[in-house]
């Protein structure tokens, strides 16, 4: 027998630690389990993505002296704060789901993982409603350096949200065929993560594009 | 057999800390939200505004990266992947803002 299947074997034989733990391979170098780490890298990743975005818009605005419209009149405010609120809760249920997943509560799991996927898709759906009222007001990514940063960072971020979205349903499908029994939680953690993070960086554009 | 149990580190090691509440933080989120909103229909001149909404949404950053993200019951090895890019993300901004100085 294999130290692995051993290992799956001690973790189902003492009934406390979830059984599937060690089936989905084993901890990468830094003893983190592979897709955790390979999220967080990829995360890593994405910070300089957005780093690149946020850092040019900070730069054109403020750091080259490029005059601006205000913010204020031209994008709809208090929309997009409860948009914005709409997106946290999204990510209470995610952790919720996570939570759900660890302990193994199916019901809770299915529950919370739906709620995320429509709270993900309301908040993908108020922005195209947006994106639909800007143009119909003239504002367009043509519209000078703030129309072309805005729809350049709301755009890649609605992109990374309507992924989460897309990927968030394929787990809730996995979830309902029962792929996540048993403490299996790792593939929940991992879009977790993701989603985590899409609304780590909205919560920043959210300030720095509409609000300032 | 108690050889392979030491080396299934990969067990409850997320499970091992007592969870979060995490209703605590999402009305944490939604009352600093909501300050946000009052910072910038207060009136309050543009500098001290700004400095409080980027605090404000720094804050809020935090809160999701520590508990939303468990970064708070992580090893410090995974910490410092995850911050790796925050010094690397500095010096992309200076370096850019530097070439738009005439």
């Amino acid at each position: 027998m294999t130290a692995r299947a051993e290992a799956v074997r001690a973790a189902g034989g003492e009934g406390t630690a979830p059984a599937a733990h060690a089936a989905s391979g084993p901890p990468g170098g830094v003893g983190i389990y592979t897709q955790k780490l390979g999220m967080w890298v990829f995360l890593a990743s994405e910070v300089m993505f957005f780093t690149a975005l946020i850092g040019s818009y900070i730069i054109l605005r403020w750091g080259a002296g490029n005059p601006w419209p205000d913010t204020r009149a031209v994008l709809n405010i208090p929309t997009t704060a409860v948009n914005t609120f709409i997106l946290i809760c999204s990510s209470v249920s995610m952790v919720k789901a996570y939570a759900a997943a660890v302990r193994d509560d199916q019901k809770h799991l299915k529950r919370w993982l739906l709620t995320t996927v429509v709270g993900g898709a309301i908040f993908v759906g108020v922005q195209v409603r947006e994106y639909i009222k800007l143009v119909h007001h003239g504002f367009l990514p043509s519209s000078g350096l703030f129309g072309a940063t805005f729809y350049t960072m709301t755009g890649f971020h609605g992109f990374h949200v309507t992924c989460g979205v897309i990927s968030m349903a394929w787990v809730t499908i996995r979830a309902f065929r029962g792929k996540y029994k048993g403490g299996n939680y790792h593939g929940i953690e991992t879009i977790g993560l993701y989603w985590h993070f899409v609304d780590l960086v909205w919560i920043i554009l959210f300030t720095i594009v509409y609000l300032v | 057999m108690e050889r392979a149990m030491t080396a299934a580190p990969a067990g409850p090691e997320a499970a091992e800390h007592k969870a979060p509440n995490y209703v605590a933080v999402w009305a944490a989120l939604a009352v600093l939200t909501m300050v946000e909103l009052a910072v910038v229909y207060m009136g309050l001149p543009r500098h001290v505004m700004i400095l409080a909404l980027v605090f404000l949404a720094l804050w809020k950053a935090m809160l999701v990266a520590l508990y939303f993200m468990h970064l708070r019951f992580e090893p410090k090895r995974l910490l410092y992947v995850v911050l790796a890019p925050l010094p690397l993300a500095l010096i992309l901004v200076i370096a850019v803002m530097h070439g738009f100085r005439k």
